[in-house]
């Protein structure tokens, strides 16, 4: 079960800020998910490998060679919010 | 007037007039549209058509019109994933299956509407408003790729691209009754593909033919430096479009046909699998028992993957910026005002499912669980050449039948989600209609046998005609 409280703190973590009002029906359909997971339980994964994915490949590697990059114009494009050639945005701390 | 068509016959078109007049004609049936299919009409469509015209129409798609999904990068087209946090957004590159596209000569029509960054089984979560279903415009169209196969099947666009991270591709082709793809992972590149759930998810073609599947295959697919995922394998799709199923080996996993399977659903279906075996295929039940919880497993992978994948949008860079007295805030604030419900809820699910004390009983065990249905296809698939079953489980549904309740949404997508977990190839073909509304055959192949999927179902298209009925808003 998943509290209203925990809906609020796992909305910080994920920087989506839910107000009060909003987190007992996020609370309320979350849980019935939560329930439906609960399945998962009644499987034996004892000495199971977890997939973390299916390709037929590890550790890819390249060569360490420059190669062109995009213009910096380009990359900032699509923000009014830059300052000599970087993104700018409020004070962190 | 644009029509249902395929490649073939437009190639005919462009020979008799030329690639700006096809193109044209698309663009004037996209005005005269009521699907809401299309979210943006490329302004450099007719442009781009006149330039291959001039050129002499080089390449295996010379000026065939192309529909894309708001997820796929486009440089300088909007690419919104159907959200509001991404209003505003264009692309400064091409994903690697658009360079493709554009070297091959297709002209890119315009970008098409989805469930918000593909979360969903509708296309109503749209910031866009929903798709409606051209075989019944109170119908949803599915989802999440709704406007790409809806934009298909009301003659909008002969083929498109969209995305599958859970069935988005196959359901929508169900629903709209036309052919989706689901490659095996690894043989589109994801570059330039907004991610949603990265360990799951593919781009795949939609058209009304598998021959025009097979054509789009051999132009997209291909490795990549830029993906890691990328697998490294030549393939010609095209071979594959041969009529002979003789002695193919088919299971049928009664798993598929489980509880909450429409009857007349499961009836189309097997009157297709006694098609294949009037053509020399034979059948064997098999039987998959960890089907039960692959819906399970892969809501945690996808949601837990989302969380992660969807942390970059938070004002700094690009899309909508809130207010906020700090970034903490200014992002928190963003992401509240941008993101639609049921993004937050997979968001703060896969956050909850990564967290400490939840981390082992939510996603650890998902990933246990998918090594146990991945097995399930290794074993099926080592005694048969193809797996079929309904791609959904019923036609579709009413809009506003289900987006309130999203556990609802998420059982729709049963029969679709193990093959993201297992990473395999299917390709959903119309197999029939209930009640005037057309049903998905679902073939599933091992990895990497696209080839063999095709081939069946070209060979069930040819030597059917489901896939000549028309939907009567374009008839």
């Amino acid at each position: 079960m998943i509290t209203k409280e925990e809906v609020e703190h796992v909305g910080w973590l994920a920087r989506i800020e839910i107000d009060e009002k909003e987190s007992d029906a996020y609370a309320q359909k979350l849980n019935s998910v939560l329930d439906y997971f609960e399945q998962l339980d009644e499987v034996d994964t004892e000495n199971v490998p977890p997939t973390y994915h299916v390709a037929d490949i590890m550790n890819v590697f390249r060569e360490d060679v420059v190669k062109p990059s995009m213009p910096q114009e380009d990359v900032l494009s699509n923000t009014e919010n830059k300052q000599e050639g970087n993104f700018k945005a409020p004070r962190i701390m | 007037m644009a029509a249902w068509t395929d490649i073939s016959n437009i190639k005919q078109k462009i020979a008799d007039s030329s690639a700006e007049e096809v193109t044209a004609a698309y663009i004037e049936t996209i005005g005269k549209s009521k699907i809401n299919g299309f979210t943006t009409v490329w302004d450099e469509a007719i442009n781009t058509a006149r330039e291959i015209d001039s050129n002499g129409h080089d390449g295996p798609l010379a000026g065939i019109p192309i529909a894309i999904k708001e997820n796929i990068s486009t440089k300088g087209l909007s690419t919104t994933c159907s959200s509001k946090i991404l209003q505003g957004y264009v692309p400064p590159y091409d994903a690697h299956v658009i360079e493709r596209l554009k070297e091959a000569g297709a002209v890119i029509l315009g970008k098409t509407n989805m469930d918000e960054f593909a979360m969903g089984t509708s296309t109503e979560s749209s910031c866009y408003g929903p798709t409606f279903n051209p075989w019944d415009m109170s119908r949803v169209p599915g989802g999440s790729s709704g406007g790409s196969a809806a934009v298909v099947a009301a003659g909008e666009a002969p083929i498109s691209l969209g995305s599958d991270t859970g069935g988005s591709v196959r359901c929508p082709a169900a629903y709209c009754g036309v052919v989706g793809l689901k490659p095996t992972y690894g043989c589109i590149s994801r570059y330039g593909l907004i991610s949603y759930a990265n360990s799951l998810e593919q781009i795949g073609p939609l058209a009304t033919t598998v021959s025009d599947i097979a054509t789009i295959m051999d132009v997209v697919a291909g490795y990549d430096s830029r993906d890691s995922t990328s697998i490294n394998r030549e393939n010609n799709y095209s071979d594959a479009l041969k009529d002979d199923v003789k002695g193919m080996k088919i299971g049928v996993p009664e798993e598929y046909f489980g509880e909450g399977i429409d009857k007349d659903v499961e009836k189309s279906v097997w009157d297709a699998i006694s098609k294949f075996e009037d053509m020399g295929a034979t059948y064997e039940k098999v039987s998959m028992p960890h089907t039960k919880y692959a819906l399970a497993s892969y809501y945690i992978i996808a949601m837990s993957e989302a969380s992660s994948n969807l942390a970059r949008f938070d004002g700094t860079r690009y899309g909508l910026r809130a207010e906020g007295e700090n970034w903490h805030v200014m992002a928190s604030k963003t992401r509240a005002e941008g993101f639609g419900t049921e993004v937050k809820r997979r968001i703060l699910l896969g956050t909850y499912a990564l967290s400490a004390g939840y981390h082992d009983k939510y996603y650890l065990k998902a990933l246990k669980v998918r090594t146990l249905v991945k097995q399930d296809f290794d074993k099926a698939l080592a005694n048969v050449d193809v797996l079929m079953a309904p791609t959904m489980p019923a036609s579709a549904f009413k809009i506003g039948e289900k987006i309130e309740d999203p556990l609802s949404l998420y059982l729709a997508d049963v029969n679709t989600v193990p093959i993201n977990l297992a990473g395999v190839p299917s390709i959903s073909v119309p197999c029939g209609f209930v009640d005037d509304m057309p049903v998905g055959l679902q073939i599933i192949g091992k990895q990497f046998d696209e080839n063999t999927i095709i081939k069946a179902a070209y060979c069930f298209e040819q030597n059917t005609n489901h896939h000549t009925r028309r939907p009567r808003e374009v008839a």
